[in-house]
């Protein structure tokens, strides 16, 4: 006799936002946004400046107050002392006392979350070395480099250990190389399973780091997918053609225009199903009267997924 | 040069809390000293006096209605009615514990006995002297007090002047013929007479003597083995004002905390807005109660305070005070939006508050008024109760009013800042 099927509950998902809408006053800054987020993910959320990246993430640790929708952590509602002790956010401003040197920083907000004694200092110890601020670690928040209080304030948002982190544009104002040495970071979490949400209007960085990306633009989901996805969706198998050509700005317009182009900045972009198009783009440039300057053939990637979908650049 | 003062100028005018500092407050403070030391009759202060009359006699009734005829003092001759029952006249023991408790910083008890003699020229052993009982804490009423009753007796008591005067001749001259005391005695009983139809001379004469007609004996009830009275006072007039200072400036942390953006991460933790208050709340009043520890251990070493046998009710009052001055803290703070915002106001408060609240002059020297606007402050309240504590070793049971008013003043203003402060909540 054949055992009974037992349906064994999926766990619950670390996050889950359903239909979340927030409005201030007449500025709509949510409108109905939906998210998921599998377990030991990285989850992008690319948009440019004033998309709603920054409230979303909020909505979430309960710092604003949604009009409509629901937010659950692992199962639980965002409010719940559960979802607290699994959420941590890394906020996109700076949030640490100045004053105080890194250890206290980290002691105070890990004594905020309830931590003490030993599993306190444990947890100080391991946020030093993941931010690599052990030997900074008496120095005063004022004192360190612009790099290292950004290592900090992330640090500061791991120190409960969360078993979900929410991201919020941590390189921002930051130079190159500690750019790097935040993404090995977010790489070392992601490798121990951590489940994280990481929003970013730079579209190197979500492709780097995440597994799956959700557009946002106007306080809307405009596409969610892998980098792949979103490319294929937008694009299937087409490729792009970047010119740069020289001539009177009104003919070069009117000669994008005429063949199915944008402009973006300085270039022209035209979107192409089979390589061997390029050679009729070259013809038309000398018939329009104009200099050829340059020409490139490259894959669509997400900046060109985001321009195909908003008419838009990322960083406008 | 001129666009430097327009830069100024336009800096200035953008920044309100400077602009009330540079031109409100003085006109504030100027306008609270002139009340105070203005000097205008209708607001002079009154001299509250306990009279108990041991005596009944002619003479005392007599000195009593001289006293009662005198603009600067309010006498009192029976505590106020206890739920409308009249109570009794003040005996000396009463009238004793009334100074005491501070219900008047000078009390006289005109004992048995005085009526027989109630005036001499000069030591006389025979007479009986009146007993002024002070508040060595309050300098000014004894000793005007003190010069009113020698007024009183040459404009109240002109036939027993008189009287006293004939005997003197007698003594000393060799006494009137008996025509002359016939018209004397005449000339007396005619004085009597006006003193008592009310067509006599009044005490609003305005003519005064110095020199002892009526014999006062002056005694400390309050304060009469301290080495330094006016230290206590000081020490909690002062200490409260700076308290409301170091509170306000710890409950500034508030503002920090948005400002530098912590707010919004120790509130995604566990950490609620009314655990943050309370928490900084509890810091404001434990950094003032510190701060008290330090400023009477201060009076008491340099000073001679004596606070070693007074450590019960300094906690009970420190704490009570601490408390209220961290609450006062945190509401300013959560009615504020910046930092600059909270310097400019609390300067502007705390400086009113402690004007009409004692910790700059004593409020025994305002006008009644001030005196009854002062009770709005911590610092009356404070001040009062650490005086009663320090000045008038009075027991812990004693401090309820103060204690009382403290704290609700405490709960009031932390459950107003909380409800402001719903504003940093949620965005």
């Amino acid at each position: 006799m054949p055992a009974p099927a037992v349906s064994i509950p999926s766990p619950p998902l670390p996050l889950r936002i359903d239909g979340l809408t927030k409005r201030f006053g007449t500025l709509t800054a949510l409108d109905g946004v939906s998210i998921e987020l599998q377990s030991g993910k990285c989850l992008g959320v690319l948009g440019p400046n004033g998309a709603g990246k920054s409230t979303l993430l909020r909505s979430v640790v309960g710092r604003v107050l949604p009009d409509a929708g629901t937010v659950s952590v692992f199962g639980c509602a965002a409010d719940s002392d559960e979802a607290r002790k699994a959420l941590g956010w890394v906020p996109q401003e700076l949030a640490l006392y100045s004053r105080l040197t890194c250890r206290e920083n980290l002691e105070s907000f890990g004594r905020y979350h309830g931590l003490t004694g030993n599993a306190l200092q444990q947890s100080v110890a391991w946020c030093l070395e993941w931010a690599a601020l052990l030997d900074r670690a008496g120095e005063p928040v004022q004192n360190l480099s612009g790099g290292m209080k950004r290592r900090l304030n992330m640090a500061a948002g791991l120190i409960h250990r969360p078993k979900l982190v929410l991201m919020d544009e941590p390189t921002v104002g930051v130079d190159p190389q500690s750019r790097n040495r935040i993404f090995e970071m977010i790489e070392k979490l992601h490798d121990a399973g951590m489940s994280i949400i990481y929003t970013t209007h730079y579209m190197e960085e979500a492709e780097r780091l995440c597994d799956r990306i959700a557009i946002v633009d106007h306080g809307h989901v405009i596409a969610q997918g892998t980098r792949e996805e979103l490319v294929q969706d937008a694009f299937a198998s087409r490729s792009e053609v970047v010119m740069r050509v020289a001539g009177p700005a009104d003919e070069i317009a009117r000669w994008v225009q005429q063949r199915g182009g944008r402009t973006v900045g300085a270039t022209a972009q035209f979107t192409v199903d089979h390589p061997t198009e390029i050679t009729g783009l070259l013809d038309s440039v000398g018939k329009a009267g104009l200099e050829l300057i340059d020409v490139s053939l490259r894959k669509p990637n997400l900046e060109s997924v985001f321009l195909h979908l908003t008419g838009r650049e990322l960083r406008d | 040069m001129l666009p430097i003062i327009r830069t100024a100028l336009v800096s200035l005018r953008r920044d309100r809390a400077a602009l009330a500092l540079s031109f409100v407050l003085p006109i504030v403070f100027f306008s609270i000293f002139a009340v105070i030391f203005g000097g205008r009759r209708d607001v002079t202060p009154k001299i509250t006096v306990i009279f108990s009359d041991q005596d009944h006699s002619f003479a005392s009734r007599r000195l009593l209605k001289g006293l009662e005829g005198e603009g600067s003092l309010k006498v009192l001759t029976r505590p106020s009615a206890k739920k409308n029952v009249q109570q009794p006249e003040y005996t000396a023991a009463t009238a004793e514990a009334a100074v005491r408790d501070g219900v008047a910083p000078v009390a006289l008890v005109v004992p048995a006995g005085f009526g027989a003699n109630p005036i001499s020229f000069g030591r006389n052993r025979d007479r009986v002297s009146i007993q002024l009982l002070r508040d060595s804490s309050d300098m000014v009423a004894p000793q005007m007090l003190g010069g009113l009753l020698q007024k009183i007796a040459m404009t109240s008591l002109p036939d027993l002047m008189a009287e006293e005067g004939s005997k003197y001749m007698d003594q000393y001259v060799g006494g009137f013929s008996p025509e002359q005391r016939k018209k004397l005695s005449a000339g007396l009983e005619h004085l009597r007479q006006l003193e008592q139809s009310g067509q006599g001379s009044t005490a609003k004469t305005d003519g005064f003597l110095d020199g002892g007609i009526i014999a006062v004996e002056t005694r400390d009830v309050v304060g009469a083995n301290k080495d330094n009275p006016m230290v206590s006072f000081y020490a909690a007039a002062i200490g409260v004002m700076f308290l409301l200072f170091t509170a306000s400036g710890a409950a500034g942390s508030l503002l920090d905390e948005v400002e530098n953006g912590t707010l919004d991460r120790v509130l995604s933790s566990r950490v609620t807005m009314t655990t943050l208050l309370g928490g900084k709340l509890a810091y404001s009043a434990l950094l003032a109660f510190s701060q008290l520890v330090l400023m009477f251990l201060w009076a008491w070493a340099v000073f001679k305070l004596d606070f070693f046998s007074h450590i019960p009710g300094f906690v009970v009052m420190g704490l009570s005070t601490a408390f209220a001055v961290g609450a006062f803290g945190m509401l300013l703070a959560s009615i504020c939006r910046t930092r600059a915002q909270l310097g400019a106001l609390s300067t502007l408060v705390i400086l009113v508050m402690s004007s009409i609240g004692g910790s700059m002059f004593p409020r025994f020297l305002m006008p009644e008024a001030m005196q009854k606007a002062g009770l709005l402050t911590i610092n009356a309240w404070a001040i009062d109760g650490f005086t009663k504590v320090f000045w008038r070793d009075e027991p812990l049971s004693h401090l309820w009013p103060q204690i009382s008013v403290l704290l609700g003043i405490g709960v009031a203003l932390f459950v107003i800042a909380r409800k402001l402060a719903q504003r940093w909540e949620y965005r």
